[in-house]
Formats: structure tokens, C-alpha cells, sequence
């Protein structure tokens, strides 16, 4: 499989996507933010970082470059999306994702390992994550905290779009364990059609044990065994 | 001419700077203070032209890329 990662100006978790995917014995290449075709990729990672600096809203500049008007297409065709953190942020603000990312709760910048609780186990992104796991991932991110009006919200719950929610030890999606204030302790989501998806945590930092967990490989080893079948029907 | 635009977030949405604020107002001794929004101010310089033709032009971004309508509400002012 052979997977695209953007590179925006102040883009940087761009090297640990792709060191992630090629981890997992799969290709991985860089699309700069001024490339107006994705190439010939099957599956694109949006990465995390400060992308244009952030500037007026994370994720807003980002949407314009003309990578992204690519992107849009290749979404739009089915294509599979993953945006990580500012990734997930860009993809909102690109209308590719519904909801808005806002400043934590607690204003606080947090980093660290939180738990990840798998809503909905269908889709390219979660259908390799066992049912009873909780995923170990770690966060790092100021502007985390998920918000939607309450249409969106139901949208999504009835659409089973929520991908990820903040979990406990038991799996309780409580207070304590929610970083950001995030509604309904949701950490990622999909779109309608479950082709994009968008997460705080960062699955390529918890991509080999040297890391302290190897969780997040699941998230890319689903989207590659979804390939796969997709490749082999092709064929047939 | 200047387009002046004021974002806030919207209600809705909790604000954490907004009650920061208001936390240390109350510390700092003002009483009677019963909401603070925090949100940003953007001028933009023009040239002249036809005011409803700008405002229209301007209106179109500050919905499409200057705010948010997800989270955020803007005021536009020509001037």
C-alpha cells in the first residue's frame, strides 16, 4: 500500500507518519501543501503540527492550500483520510469532518497517554481494533476539545460517526478521563460515509513497544487491510 | 475604506478564556461582572468602492474563512 503525507509549512509529526507507515512494511511518501494532485497514493494522513502557524484558527489557512482541493477530491472519490491532531483540525475546518476543535477546557496544554475507547468498530479505521480493547495513545494538544451543536451531535450518533471517545481503565467514558472537555468524551470521528476520520491522539507515536505502546499501528493496519480487500475485489 | 470584524464565540460554546477572565475580575475586586467572551478583532483596509458591493464581498469571507460558523459569530462593520 502506498500512503501520502501532507506537508504543510510547521507541519511535524509529518516524519512520524511516515516512519509509522513504513514501520508496518508499507510505502509512504510526502505530498507538499502546493502539489494539486495526490499522486497515485491510496490512503492520505493529514498530520499534526502547527500548520501555517496556527494562524487565526488551527487548521484554517491549511484549507485553502492546494493540496487540500486534492484531498477534497480524493475523498469525495472514496479515498481514505486519516487527520491526526492538527490534521483533525484542518479536515473540520476543510468541511470534511463535522464539528470544530476549541481550546482545552482547562486551558491546559496536555501531553500524555490516555486511553481510547473504540464507538464503532465498522469502519476502515477501527474494524481491525478487537472489541474489548482500549487503545493506549497519547495526546498533545492545546485545542482539543471536540465541539458540536446538538444536531450535528445526534447526526453523528445516528450516523455511529463517533470513532474514539476518552475512556477509563474500564472502559467508562468519565470526566476524569476526558483531557479536554471534549462533548461526549469523543477523540475522533468519521464522516457520513466513514472514509475520513479525524483523532486527537496520535496513533504514529504509539506505533512500535520502544514507545511505551504500539496501539496506534491498529488504526493504520485496519485502514491496510481495508486496502487490501479493496485491491483484491478490484482485481476480481 | 476598512471593514471591521468582531468574533465571539458563540454561546453555545463554553469558553474557557472568557471565564478565566471573569474569574480574575472577581478576584481582582470588580463586582457586577456576569459573563466576559473573549474573541478577536480583524481590520481590513480597502480600497474604495461600492459599500453594499464590499460589504457583501466581505460578508461572503468572514462566513467562508475569517470565523468559524461553527463555533464563532462575527459582526461586520464598512467603514
Amino acid at each position: 500500500m502506498k500512503f501520502g503525507v501532507l506537508q504543510f509549512p510547521a507541519s511535524n509529526c509529518d516524519q512520524d507518519a511516515i516512519h509509522a507507515i513504513r514501520h508496518l512494511g508499507h510505502e509512504a511518501d510526502y505530498i507538499w501543501h502546493k502539489e494539486e494532485s495526490v499522486g497515485d497514493v491510496q490512503a492520505i494522513v493529514v498530520p499534526g503540527g502547527f500548520s501555517y502557524g496556527d494562524y487565526l484558527r488551527c487548521g484554517a489557512i491549511a484549507q485553502f492550500s492546494p493540496v487540500m482541493q486534492a484531498v477534497k477530491k480524493f475523498a469525495e472519490d472514496g479515498g481514505f483520510v486519516i487527520g491526526i491532531c492538527n490534521g483533525f483540525q484542518v479536515l473540520c475546518e476543510s468541511g470534511l469532518l463535522p464539528g470544530a476543535l476549541v481550546r482545552n477546557k482547562a486551558l491546559k496544554f496536555r501531553c500524555e497517554h490516555v486511553l481510547l475507547k473504540t464507538a464503532n468498530h465498522k469502519t476502515p479505521f477501527t474494524a481491525g481494533t478487537p472489541h474489548d480493547k482500549l487503545l493506549r495513545i497519547p495526546i498533545a494538544h492545546g485545542e482539543g476539545c471536540y465541539f458540536a451543536d446538538d444536531e450535528t451531535l445526534k447526526k453523528l450518533k445516528d450516523n455511529h460517526q463517533i470513532l474514539w471517545q476518552y475512556a477509563d481503565s474500564n472502559g467508562e467514558l468519565t470526566d476524569a478521563a476526558n483531557p479536554n472537555g471534549s462533548i461526549n468524551n469523543i477523540a475522533g470521528v468519521s464522516n457520513a460515509t466513514h472514509n475520513v476520520a479525524g483523532l486527537m491522539p496520535h496513533p504514529e507515536r504509539a506505533c512500535e513497544s520502544l514507545l511505551d505502546s504500539a496501539d496506534g499501528n491498529l488504526i493504520f493496519e485496519s485502514m491496510i487491510a481495508k486496502l487490501a480487500g479493496v485491491s483484491e475485489a478490484a482485481v476480481a | 475604506m476598512k471593514a471591521k470584524i468582531i468574533i465571539t464565540p458563540k454561546k453555545a460554546v463554553f469558553d474557557p478564556q472568557g471565564k478565566t477572565v471573569e474569574n480574575a475580575l472577581e478576584h481582582m475586586g470588580y463586582t457586577g461582572v456576569e459573563g466576559v467572551h473573549v474573541g478577536k478583532y480583524i481590520e481590513i483596509d480597502l480600497a474604495d468602492g461600492d459599500k453594499e458591493e464590499v460589504r457583501k464581498k466581505i460578508d461572503e469571507a468572514a462566513h467562508k474563512f475569517l470565523s468559524n460558523p461553527v463555533i464563532e459569530d462575527y459582526q461586520l462593520e464598512i467603514e
